[in-house]
């Protein structure tokens, strides 16, 4: 089987390899040998972890020291390191494919590799299948009205994958490939075989110099939210935006918003959710005052779960909520704070997910239908 | 200083929803003849950023290209109402079906041939939306690439970008020549004044063919496309959701009850 490089992203937060590598390595494993393709050197566990997946081969690349590359590969040569490296292992092993997260660098990297193989590129693809004369890669296009399924052919095809966040959708797992452990790897195969290169920067590439980084202040990013509540424009206000952010803080998750209330300045720009905004796969999405136009649509309908709040019993979010509320958001919102707040009460051991505002804490549902349990309200 | 912008003439999405034409030809690709194209979007944030540069300093050439076919030339019109100097088209039947590679391999011939400091892309063009042409023509031509501006500044010899990375932000320095791609958050395009919409029609629009930038028809077009799509099927993505209706109280519970349910709370 031929081999299949797959780039592993760092996590912000922890420093091991992020989420969406599991679920490409899983992929992966289907068209060829995963190679697993690292700018960070990682401990026992993390190559532990990703053999698990499925990484026959961990490659752990950086710049070759330089007087210009002194500040290190998370300077603005991150870019080049991958581009590099994948182009050099995919020249030298002949590699099957290359699968990269598809976020803003995943892409920067895919083009300029593509162009270096000259291979055919596929981005934000949601699925890839093995197929008789090359992967065959899965993609949604015009927000997600039609489903395309292509054949990427020549060699070394360059395909980002949408991937979201940790845990996969239930409901999409139906339809796509979801991270998984390899069922069949014998447990005496060990560790995968690390090996590192050190990559040499073009002059272009030398010549880019990180000015600052500063991060930013605030809120919870939406991508990689396990839970993102969303205001529009029903909202009204940017005081009534405070309300969208005690639901967040009430159930742990980031704050998001259309493009209309953006451009009012009732939430930040970096809390935009569509196509001109951040994609966003949640497990629970909350859709406050959102109409559901097709560009809100483009950057969240792959939520597991769609709760929708709105006045307009015709508004198209219904349509891919699986829960729609009809009603006044001031009035359902607080009154769902209650109902929160109120299913917790008798449960306080729960000592997962310590957050800031709130004790976000998770309730198991228990196994009696909480549906029984309502009526005695009132 | 010589600014090239790119433009694609894109299926404005708005009217064809409302007449309901097919996306997709029989070859499948985007059936462009049968749909309402504009300038995308994106790249008008392009052509304005451009117009900025040059109302900072007074040595500014804006050139607009793009490549499609014979309609695409009113994309260039906008661009050249809005304030751009000069236009050109690539035009050729080859280039129908261009994938990705071929248009980045036309686009960084064209603009070899004009000579650049600085080339301005929109971050995505609205109908593919892939994000990776201003990084391909950057490749192709040997420069540095800065994507997803924000925000654009040009001193004597170098470009500054800021750019959103999730949770932080960066300042990102390269010197020219360079690719730069620009998000909506650099600033909106100006409406365009009657009189540029008048002048731009005596503004110049060349057409090269693909003999003109010495590129070979087997080297772009639906056969050297690397990708072929086997299906379009319209998912009916739509979800059978429960519709709440009623007074807020009860609502509310119903919907802590099928979160709770779920174990999303
Ligand atoms: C090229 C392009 C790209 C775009 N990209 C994006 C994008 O990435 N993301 C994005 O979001 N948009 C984007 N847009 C804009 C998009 O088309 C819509 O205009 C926008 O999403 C609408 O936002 P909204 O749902 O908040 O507002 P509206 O469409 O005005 O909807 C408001 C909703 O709130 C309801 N409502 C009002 N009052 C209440 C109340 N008290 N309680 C409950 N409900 C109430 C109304 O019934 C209505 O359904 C883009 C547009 C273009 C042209
Ligand atoms: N056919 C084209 N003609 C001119 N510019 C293009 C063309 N295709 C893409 N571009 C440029 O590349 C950007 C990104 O395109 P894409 O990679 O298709 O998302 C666009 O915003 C344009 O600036």
């Amino acid at each position: 089987m031929r081999p299949v490089l797959v780039l592993v992203e760092r996590d912000g937060a922890n420093g091991a390899a992020a989420a969406p590598a599991y679920r490409l390595l899983t992929i992966a494993r289907r068209l060829g040998t995963p190679v697993a393709v690292l700018r960070h050197r990682a401990d026992a566990r993390e190559l532990d972890e990703l053999g698990r997946y499925g990484a026959a081969r961990v490659c752990v690349a950086e710049a070759a020291a330089t007087a210009e590359t002194a500040g290190g590969q998370q300077g603005a040569s991150a870019v080049a390191v991958a581009v590099e490296a994948l182009a050099e292992l995919a020249w030298q092993m002949s590699a099957a494919a290359v699968l990269i997260p598809s976020g803003r660098e995943g892409k920067e990297v895919a083009a300029r590799v593509a162009v270096r193989l000259g291979s055919g590129i596929v981005t934000g693809a949601i699925d890839v299948l093995p197929g008789p004369d090359g992967p065959v890669t899965v993609q949604e296009v015009c927000s997600g009205a039609y489903r395309v399924e292509s054949v990427v052919r020549g060699a070394a095809p360059v395909i980002t994958v949408e991937c979201g966040t940790a845990s996969e959708p239930a409901e999409q797992a139906a339809s796509c490939t979801s991270a998984a452990p390899a069922a069949e790897r014998p447990a005496a195969q060990g560790p995968p075989v690390v090996e590192h290169m050190f990559v040499n920067l073009s002059a272009a590439d030398r010549s880019i110099r990180l000015v600052s980084r500063t991060r930013k202040p605030g809120r919870r990013p939406v991508t990689g939210a396990q839970v993102v509540v969303a205001g529009g424009r029903g909202v009204g206000s940017a005081a009534g935006f405070q309300l969208i952010e005690q639901v967040a803080d009430a159930l742990g998750g980031a704050v998001g918003g259309t493009h209309a209330a953006a451009d009012l300045g009732w939430c930040p720009h970096d809390a935009l959710i569509g196509q001109t905004g951040a994609v966003v796969h949640p497990k629970l999405y909350i859709a406050c005052g959102i109409s559901g136009s097709v560009h809100h649509r483009a950057g969240m309908q792959h939520a597991a779960t769609i709760v929708a709040i709105d006045k307009d019993p015709d508004a198209p979010i219904f349509r891919i909520a699986d829960v729609g509320v009809v009603g006044d958001l001031h009035d359902v919102l607080p009154e769902l704070l209650t109902e929160i707040e109120r299913r917790r009460e008798p449960c306080c051991s729960n000592t997962a997910m310590p957050t800031e505002a709130a004790p976000a804490a998770v309730i198991p549902a228990p196994a009696a239908a909480p549906e029984a349990a309502t009526p005695a309200l009132e | 200083m010589k600014l090239v912008v790119l433009v694609k003439h894109v299926p404005d999405e708005v009217a064809d929803r409302i007449s309901g034409v097919g996306v997709f030809a029989d070859d499948m690709t985007v059936d462009r003849a049968a749909l309402t194209c504009r300038l995308g979007e994106p790249d008008e944030y392009a052509v304005e950023q451009a117009m900025r540069i040059a109302r900072q300093r007074l040595d500014v050439q804006i050139s607009v290209v793009t490549m499609g076919p014979a309609g695409a030339v009113r994309a260039l019109g906008r661009a050249l109402a809005l304030g751009a100097d000069e236009g050109v088209h690539v035009l050729d039947d080859g280039l129908h079906g261009s994938d990705a590679q071929a248009t980045s391999l036309v686009l960084a011939a064209a603009v070899r041939r004009l000579g650049f400091d600085l080339v301005i892309c929109g971050t995505a063009s609205s109908d593919s939306g892939m994000s990776v042409v201003p990084a391909m023509v950057a490749e192709r031509l040997g420069v540095p690439a800065a994507c997803d501006a924000d925000a654009v500044w040009t001193g004597e010899d170098e470009v500054v970008i800021r750019r959103d990375e999730g949770a932080t932000v960066a300042e990102i320095a390269v010197p020219m020549p360079a690719v730069v791609s620009v998000t909506d958050r650099v600033g909106e395009p100006r409406y365009p004044a009657f009189r540029s919409i008048v002048e731009a029609r005596y503004k110049t629009i060349r057409t090269w063919s693909l003999a003109d930038l010495r590129i070979r028809p087997s080297e772009v077009g639906l056969r050297a496309s690397a990708t072929e799509v086997r299906t379009v099927t319209s998912c009916a993505c739509e979800r059978p959701g429960l519709l709440v209706q009623g007074e807020a109280r009860g609502a509310a519970v119903r919907l802590a009850s099928y979160l709770t349910e779920h174990q999303l709370i």
